[in-house]
């Protein structure tokens, strides 16, 4: 449980981080590393360096004024202890709660566990339902990059070996949106074997209006299930209209995890039923 | 002074732990805790595959890298003896494969140890490991019991034809074939006793520190018998004199058996020692503990029932392989044979029994005694055997069981396997308070009521009994076992009248320094808190065989009472001296001596220690000093007994079993301490739950541990726990001076089988008979799903 040998920096900006990055392809980012550190133990990661953002003014917090912004570097404790975000935005805040434990929530970071793109992450899949924005700064100057196309595949996000994710935004929600986080949480390692975040939106008569139903754990990366975002949009989203599209759940999903724990048809079964208790408690049906 | 009231007695009351003020504030002392001067550190290169030939290892890499002071390979070590194989399947013959301190031209399972790097640091020796060449050429693999018995599997030993190490019975085989051929009812189930992992929170360690001018050892060990690793290691692997080893046992962070037997790094730090001229160090990894510490049960049993309509048992054949690893372990001959085999009638009266037991070879680590140790695969086949038979008549498994019983009138009581006899019991007794407890004939409405609503609610019993206190030496040695099981205890007065016993037994949770206090103070009259209870030191302490099998109170317990014996015969003989009175005048009581009748007429304990200590004033022909040691070989073992009952809801959805009360009742005989035995009982019935839901050491077909890390090995949270409501019945046992029968195993032989036979009965609504551990909610799952299909 001893890591190879590895140099560390510190730096105070984000410009010096991108450069040290330039210089050392080993480098790597560390943020709460409470992924990074266990990989490296195992010595299934061995960077030659680590280039630590906890000395970096302004990547930490959360601003909530209609839209989000959360700062890379908030842990899922101070991310928590957000009332307002826990108001407008209950997916990704359900799912911050269901991280770990404790100590894991006190050092594990947003932006760390959204670059990471473990494929059994918990928040990721709030952060595509919420359809968030990464801001990533590299070499070339910031960027914007949408939900849809930040998760490429497993462990790997668009980001650049050289950019570092800064924050990520949330659009402010239309009228009447809510939004719940459900999981099946595994017995050993505590990460979702299916988590399903739904972020759902009515009209004044009760409607539907929209919907983004987001899985992980039973995917390779967060997937928005179409066939259930169709299904469910234009009803009046009462249990047997949950019923009905969760129903839908394996519709353009074109591979599901599997292991031995767990085989891909119990994965994709789970879905569905994560994908109605999601949607069930974002429309608050009993 | 004045004697008082006689004093109100600590045997029988729940007094908190002492040891756990020092523990929980951190002030334990681990192993890893212990840092020596000079200090050099151990990593050891474990093979990567199952199985193969090494065709080369090169580490001249390795060896220039920066702090490493050696590395050593399997020719380094070559004159060392193997380790020696200590429980023998009895009666038969054994096949016998161990290891050896590094693997020498072939690797057997995935963790093999194949080279070892000594450096400066910890870090320095992990860096060099990874500059280690190995070459290796795979062979094919087998993981599985059985299957490694077959034609053409692949062959791990020379002398072990089939991978088969021994092929042993117990029984009658003609009369389970008769029963079996005249019976009304006759069920056949394979079954399937997954393997597990010790995973205790601190994995093990082995400190070895030599002195050249004296020629002495010193080991720190995770050890539960400091006395036989230093017997062991001086008689059959270092053929080192044995006073000249000193083996030290520090506080240790859970070990459920696996810290028994003798390994490989034990010796081998010692060597490295003497070598290096430095103190040498080893801390296992926590995936090293996976891949290399000894691992638990991982039985395939085939079980063919005969049964009368009524639900009476009249035979059962049990055919076992019992998967036993690369190697054989230290005690890996005896656990699937006296443990396991002589036990599976369980708590019943059944008139043929058949018990055929496979020991084989496979390319996974070894398996050896794992907390239960041979009584929970037999608890668990005897009592799915009951709940299968109540399932095929579609009776009450409640019933059947009261109908199979061992009369309580019976006791003592033959099963007709070559067990001991069961001492004593009343198993009715047993499951009738379990009943009481848990509301069993509101309990079968509700669960009516709830099936109706579409849910699956199900109740499991577990009736069961286990051996423990295991030691009447003549017994153990007839079964194999290459030494004696007896214990030991010494008990000193110091000149200042405080008291110190030391034990050979080695406590490593079990609370002894509490218990055994509270015995010592009763029975010389002393104050609690003038004893100290010493352990863990072979040169501190008496011989004795350690801390395992549910033993420690019942044998060594005894040895200790036994000891007071003395040593309160001959204060009252000093007593009666210094009171001018008969030896039957005098009393004891409350720290004082008293003449019967006239408490006033008394000596105080303190003077009566200073007198014998010093040694003036003595009655004519008495030794000065009270000091005495008792070794105690009990005549039978125990057999503590219960029912356990557990309620579970099974979710339809996602597969899920939770937990929704868990009723145990418990006879372990006379309590010492409530407190510690309740501890006792919740622990093992989580870690029994932890089996029956969870556990699941997992190999692949090519050998490779899948579930290495505590990411896939899923131990029990308490999160995921009910309360558990505990009740107990007493039954004494004859068997030692105490009346106690042992408590440290029944949690885990009782609740894994309660668990299963739950689960079972929440799911008979869709026609599932039987399904293999873990009951994992992706298995219970599928198994439903299918189970509607049909
Ligand atoms: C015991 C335990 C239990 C856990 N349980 C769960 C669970 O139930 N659910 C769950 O979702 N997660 C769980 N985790 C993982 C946890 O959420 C991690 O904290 C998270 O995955 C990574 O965040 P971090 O800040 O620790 O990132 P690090 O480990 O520091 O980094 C992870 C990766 O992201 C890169 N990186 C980090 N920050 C940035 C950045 N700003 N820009 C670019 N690249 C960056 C790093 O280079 C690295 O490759 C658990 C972890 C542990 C140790």
């Amino acid at each position: 449980m001893y890591p190879a040998a590895f140099d560390y920096h510190r730096p105070g900006s984000v410009e010096e981080v991108i450069q040290i990055l330039s210089d050392n392809p080993e480098a790597k980012i560390i943020a709460g590393g409470h992924s990074l550190l266990p990989a490296m133990k195992l010595r299934l990661a061995a960077p030659g360096a680590l280039v630590d953002l906890g000395g970096i003014d302004g990547l930490t917090g959360v601003a909530v004024n209609g839209s989000a912004s959360i700062g890379a570097m908030t842990t899922y404790d101070d991310a928590m202890a957000s009332d307002d975000l826990a108001a407008s935005f209950a997916a990704l805040h359900e799912a911050i709660s269901h991280v770990g434990d404790i100590q894991v929530r006190n050092r594990g970071t947003i932006g760390g566990s959204a670059a990471h793109a473990d494929p059994a992450a918990d928040t990721t899949a709030a952060l595509v339902a919420h359809g968030a924005e990464f801001v990533a700064q590299g070499p070339n100057g910031e960027r914007t990059i949408s939900a849809d196309d930040f998760f490429v595949d497993l462990f790997m996000t668009a980001l650049e070996p050289e950019e570092v994710l800064t924050k990520i935004n949330l659009p402010a929600p239309a009228d009447n949106t809510s939004s719940a986080y459900k999981k099946f949480a595994h017995p050993a390692s505590g990460y979702p074997v299916c988590g399903v975040a739904a972020v759902v939106t009515r009209d004044g008569s009760g409607n539907v209006t929209a919907a983004r139903v987001v899985a992980t754990g039973s995917t390779l990366t967060p997937t928005r299930l179409a066939g259930v975002e169709n299904a469910i949009t234009g009803t009046a989203g009462d249990a047997d209209a949950v019923e009905a599209a969760a129903a839908n759940a394996s519709e353009g999903v074109n591979e599901w995890a599997g292991d031995h724990y767990a085989s891909s048809e119990y994965r994709e079964h789970l879905t569905k039923v994560f994908a109605k208790r999601a949607l069930n408690a974002a429309l608050g049906n009993d | 002074m004045t004697a008082t009231e006689p004093r109100e007695k600590l045997v029988g009351q729940a007094i908190k732990r002492r040891e756990d003020p020092r523990l929980v504030r951190g002030q334990g002392r681990y192993m890893d805790d212990i840092v020596l001067p000079g200090m050099a550190h151990v990593k050891i290169l474990r093979s990567p595959l199952a199985h193969a030939r090494i065709r080369n290892v090169d580490t001249a890499r390795a060896a220039e890298a920066p702090g490493v002071l050696g590395v050593y390979t399997g020719a380094d070590f070559a004159d060392v003896n193997a380790l020696p194989y200590a429980w023998q399947a009895a009666g038969v013959d054994n096949h016998v494969n161990t290891p050896r301190i590094l693997a020498v031209d072939e690797v057997h399972w995935v963790g093999d140890p194949i080279a070892v790097v000594v450096a400066e640091t910890p870090q320095q020796a992990a860096d060099a490991r990874d500059l280690i060449d190995l070459d290796l050429e795979a062979l094919p693999a087998v993981v599985d019991a059985e299957a490694t018995t077959h034609n053409g599997a692949p062959q791990l030993h020379e002398n072990a034809l089939n991978n088969i190490a021994f092929e042993w019975d117990c029984g009658d085989e003609a009369g389970v074939e008769g029963a079996i051929g005249d019976a009304a009812v006759r069920i056949s189930q394979r079954i399937r006793n997954q393997r597990l992992i010790a995973t205790p929170i601190e994995t093990r360690g082995a400190i070895g520190q030599y002195d050249a001018g004296t020629d002495e050892y010193t080991f720190w060990l995770s050890s539960q018998a400091p006395h036989v690793h230093r017997l062991v290691m001086a008689a059959f692997v270092l053929g080192h004199p044995e006073e000249k080893i000193r083996v030290i046992a520090p506080d240790m962070g859970g070990a459920f058996g696996s810290k028994i037997f003798m390994y490989t790094e034990y010796p081998l730090v010692g060597l490295l020692a003497k070598q290096l001229g430095r103190p040498v160090k080893w801390i296992e990894e926590r995936e090293e503990h996976a891949l290399a510490t000894a691992q638990g049960r991982d039985h395939v049993t085939d079980l063919d029932i005969a049964a009368e309509q009524d639900g009476t048992i009249t035979g059962l054949r049990v055919t076992t392989w019992a998967n036993l690893g690369a190697y054989l372990s230290t005690a890996a001959g005896g656990i699937p044979t006296t443990l396991y085999g002589r036990m599976v009638a369980g708590v019943y009266k059944i008139p043929n029994i058949h018990c055929k037991v496979y020991g084989t070879y496979t390319n996974t680590a070894l398996v050896d005694a794992y907390r239960g140790a041979g009584r929970p695969e037999a608890a668990y086949v005897i009592e799915r055997v009951v709940d299968l038979v109540a399932a095929e008549l579609g009776m009450d498994p409640a019933d059947v069981r009261r109908k199979n019983f061992i009369p309580t009138e019976a006791f003592p009581y033959d099963t007709g396997i070559g067990m001991l006899p069961y001492d004593s019991g009343d198993y009715p007794a047993a499951l009738d308070k379990a009943l009481d407890l848990i509301g069993y004939s509101d309990l079968r409405q509700q669960q009516a009521d709830a099936r109706a609503n579409g849910k699956y609610l199900g109740i499991g019993f577990s009736s069961y009994v286990e051996v423990c206190g295991i030691a009447p030496t003549a017994w153990v040695t007839s079964e194999g076992w290459g030494a004696g099981l007896w214990e030991s205890a010494n008990v000193r007065v110091q000149l200042t009248g405080k008291v110190v016993v030391t034990t050979g037994s080695m406590p490593h949770g079990q609370g002894h320094e509490t218990t055994f206090a509270q015995m010592v103070s009763d029975g010389l009259g002393v104050p609690y808190d003038d004893i100290i209870v010493e352990y863990g030191d072979t040169a501190g302490t008496p011989f004795g065989y350690g801390t395992y099998g549910s033993r420690s109170l019942a044998v060594g317990g005894t040895a200790i009472v036994q000891s007071v014996e003395k040593i309160r015969d001959k204060i009252t003989k000093i007593a009666a001296h210094m009171l001018e009175v008969n030896e039957d005048e005098v009393d004891i009581d409350a720290g004082t001596a008293f003449v019967k009748g006239a408490p006033d007429r008394n000596v105080s304990f303190g003077d009566i220690a200073a007198t014998a200590a010093v040694g003036a004033g003595l009655p004519e022909g008495v030794e000065p000093f009270l000091d005495a040691t008792t070794y105690f070989d009990p005549p039978n073992c125990t057999f503590p007994f219960g029912t356990h009952i557990a309620v579970v809801e099974v979710e339809e959805d996602t597969g899920n079993v939770e937990i929704k009360r868990y009723v145990a009742i418990d006879d372990v005989g006379n309590v010492i301490n409530p407190l510690i035995v309740d501890g006792q009982v919740h622990g093992g019935i989580v870690q029994g739950i932890g089996q029956a839901l969870w556990e699941h050491g997992v190999y692949d077909d090519g050998g490779q541990l899948l579930s290495s890390t505590l990411m896939d090995y899923g131990i029990p949270k308490a999160s995921w726990l009910p309360m558990m409501e505990l009740d107990r019945t007493v039954t004494t046992t004859d068997v030692n001076p105490m009346g106690a029968k042992g408590a440290g195993e029944a949690g885990t032989i009782a609740s894994t089988p309660a668990i299963v036979n739950a689960v079972m009965d929440a799911l008979s609504p869709v026609g599932i008979k039987h399904l293999d551990m873990p009951l994992s909610a992706p298995r219970v799952w599928t198994a439903m799903q299918e189970a509607k299909e049909n």
